[in-house]
């Protein structure tokens, strides 16, 4: 397969984050996140849970709020106006542990929704988008199907389709295989490899340690709400500095 | 040790196919083993119940059989049955359209609420059933005021200048929309409101344009003025309690302590005290020289009962969806208004069928308690009129079993209705 660390990364900035924190209530869940995504980066997020790695990406298209610091999508600065919210959000895809596809709409449905009412594109156009992209992540035929009929590995495909019918420019992925057997956790991996291939900007938290090392340019380990360390996937994995990440790699790759 | 190991060890070299079951275990056979007669106690008690029908069908059998259905009086109907066990259903056939349409309502006119009845079932038709052409909408959309044209009588002109005040508010509405919600619902109201006071000045005098004879609130009765009340009570409870529902849920505190104080108040009031509220006490609270009717107070009283608890429910249902569904809806940047309507709504409402259809059928049955306002309703028309007649003073079971009838056959078809309804939004194929 090919080795995907060597892909050009540009140097446009896509996501900068700057000193941002985040509280639940008492808990200080995020500490100063300095974080600068390139154009065309693929970046995987591991850490303990608890760590704050979902709520970082999260707060990225801003299903979280964050409380201090600035974060920059895109070119637009994300507060709390709606307008720029709702500009960032149709432009970053998000793929959710539980695929969260919406049960009372066939897959054809779930793709076409977004592209249909937020993007305005008429339903003959926005169907064949989604035709495409299902194609892409070869499940065509379940498109008259709904949700609750498919496997789990088949909804994350649909899950992950339904976010590229939107053409975002950003794709965040927040534990994406975590809820599924081994033999499905393939298929969605070997999707999101073909979407990195292609060039799209990842942000990626999962602990499938494999995808890691073959599809990121940079991985990103965090603990207690902090970035710990972060470096290209050889260097990181070959050659940890931090006790914390030494300890966690031995842990996840021991057995 | 190679010979333990080789019984051990096994290969299958071929599926089995799948078997019938025995015959003990499978059609009517089963069916009666398993429901009537799986045990000591089941089987008592399937001939208790066996023997409580069979004694039901004997006694009640030859009350129906020997009822009388055309006499002139109750005495008349004893006299004839001679002490034998019957029914005396004369008062059905001699005071139906009582039961039907009260008392006072011109028998000559009986077609109009009929009429409206049967346009109610087409234009209830695409609302109920998705499948049907979406241009029968149209008729939804005209019931209304074709209904009420019907029902009260009067020119064609007054229904007709209010439909064309909501289609000028609407469109009004449609085009401020764009600079806001907000905006865009006052500019609408405020055409409306000028439509209809243009004309109404406009046909002020012209009363007699294609004219039904005119018929009073208080002339209104029997079954169809349970059924006026509540068609229009469910229809529009169910938009408001879906807009008290989402503002409970709403993060702006005004929105949100409006419609809490508003539920919470409503469901802590016994219906009876808002119908007579509405029938004595409002009437203090405005101006003399108003006069509003006492068919709209009604209808706004059990409208507002209602709607807080189909608030309610629907908050239940709301409160059932995964949060996924939400987020899922904000990272693909659809608004609050598209999420709701396009992804929260439709689920949460489909999760809400049977407590909405626990409301309404509540709400129906409960029309009945306006006959305590002195409104002759169908219970209204049993207790008052025609008991108090002095043929059928104390026909009991013949009137209010007719009444339960009515009821039951509504009431079983909207439950039916609903769990066609279920069986047609599930989705999930567990």
């Amino acid at each position: 397969m090919v080795d995907t660390t060597q892909m050009t990364v540009s140097d446009e900035v896509a996501i900068s984050i700057e000193k941002m924190n985040k509280w639940y209530g008492q808990f200080h869940v995020l500490r100063d996140i300095d974080l600068t995504v390139y154009r065309g980066e693929r970046i995987v997020i591991a850490g303990p849970s608890g760590s704050g790695k979902s709520t970082l990406i999260r707060c990225i298209n801003a299903l979280e709020e964050h409380q201090a610091g600035k974060i920059v999508v895109d070119g637009v600065h994300l507060t709390s106006d709606l307008k720029n919210i709702d500009a960032i959000r149709s432009e970053v895809g998000m793929c959710f542990q539980h695929f969260n596809l919406f049960p009372h709409l066939t897959i054809l449905e779930n793709c076409t929704l977004a592209p249909i009412w937020v993007r305005k594109i008429p339903k003959r156009q926005a169907e064949e988008t989604a035709m495409h992209f299902l194609e892409k992540v070869k499940i065509p035929d379940q498109a008259h199907k709904y949700p609750g009929q498919l496997s789990g590995g088949q909804q994350q495909r649909v899950a992950i389709a339904r976010s590229l019918c939107m053409k975002p420019r950003i794709m965040l992925f927040d534990e994406p295989t975590s809820a599924l057997d081994p033999e499905m956790i393939k298929e969605v991996l070997d999707t999101m490899v073909e979407l990195a291939e292609e060039g799209m900007t990842m942000l990626c938290v999962t602990h499938e340690m494999g995808f890691a090392r073959q599809v990121a340019n940079r991985v990103i380990f965090m603990d207690q709400g902090q970035i710990v360390e972060q470096n290209e996937p050889e260097e990181f994995f070959n050659n940890p500095q931090s006790e914390r990440t030494k300890l966690f790699l031995s842990q996840i790759l021991g057995h | 040790m190679s010979d333990t190991h080789s019984q051990l060890a096994f290969v299958r070299t071929e599926m089995l196919a799948q078997k019938e079951p025995p015959a003990k275990d499978k059609g009517a056979v089963k069916w009666v083993r398993t429901n009537l007669f799986s045990s000591w106690s089941n089987t008592i008690l399937t001939l208790v119940a066996f023997y409580v029908i069979v004694k039901l069908i004997v006694s009640a059998g030859p009350w129906f059989a020997n009822g009388l259905w055309d006499t002139n009086s109750l005495s008349e109907c004893r006299a004839i049955l001679d002490g034998a066990r019957g029914a005396c259903f004369s008062v059905l056939s001699e005071r139906w359209q009582q039961l039907l349409f009260g008392i006072a309502y011109p028998s000559d006119q009986y077609w109009r609420p009929t009429l409206a009845f049967v346009i109610m079932l087409v234009a209830a038709a695409p609302v109920l059933f998705v499948k049907l052409p979406r241009i029968l909408l149209v008729v939804t959309g005209l019931f209304p005021f074709v209904a009420y044209w019907l029902l009260w009588g009067g020119t064609f002109l007054t229904p007709l200048v209010s439909l064309i005040g909501v289609i000028a508010g609407y469109y009004a509405f449609k085009n401020v929309e764009r600079f806001g919600f907000v905006l865009g619902l006052g500019a609408g109201v405020i055409v409306a409101a000028i439509v209809w006071k243009i004309g109404g000045a406009l046909t002020a005098s012209m009363d007699d344009v294609l004219a039904l004879r005119a018929v009073a609130s208080r002339d209104m009765g029997g079954y169809m003025l349970n059924m006026m009340l509540g068609v229009v009570c469910i229809s529009l409870s169910l938009p408001i309690g879906i807009m008290l529902a989402l503002g409970r849920q709403s993060h702006m505190p005004i929105i949100k302590g409006i419609s809490v104080v508003f539920i919470e108040f409503i469901r802590g009031v016994p219906l009876i005290t808002l119908l007579f509220v509405a029938s004595v006490v409002l009437a203090y609270f405005f101006p003399p020289e108003t006069n509003m009717d006492l068919i709209l107070r009604v209808i706004i009283m059990i409208t507002m009962f209602s709607s807080a608890y189909i608030a309610e429910v629907i908050r239940g249902g709301l409160a059932a969806l995964p949060k996924g569904q939400y987020e899922a809806a904000d990272s693909l940047g659809l608004d609050y208004a598209q999420a709701m309507r396009l992804i929260i709504l439709p689920q949460a409402l489909k999760i809400s069928i049977p407590g909405i259809v626990n409301v309404a059928v509540g709400l129906f049955k409960d029309t009945t308690l306006v006959s305590v306002i002195s409104m002759f309703d169908l219970v209204g028309m049993i207790r008052g009129p025609i008991l108090a007649s002095t043929e059928w003073n104390g026909v009991y079971w013949e009137l209010y079993g007719f009444a339960a009838l009515l009821f039951f056959v509504t009431c079983y078809s909207i439950s039916q209705y609903s769990q066609w309804l279920e069986r047609q939004l599930r989705t999930d194929h567990r």
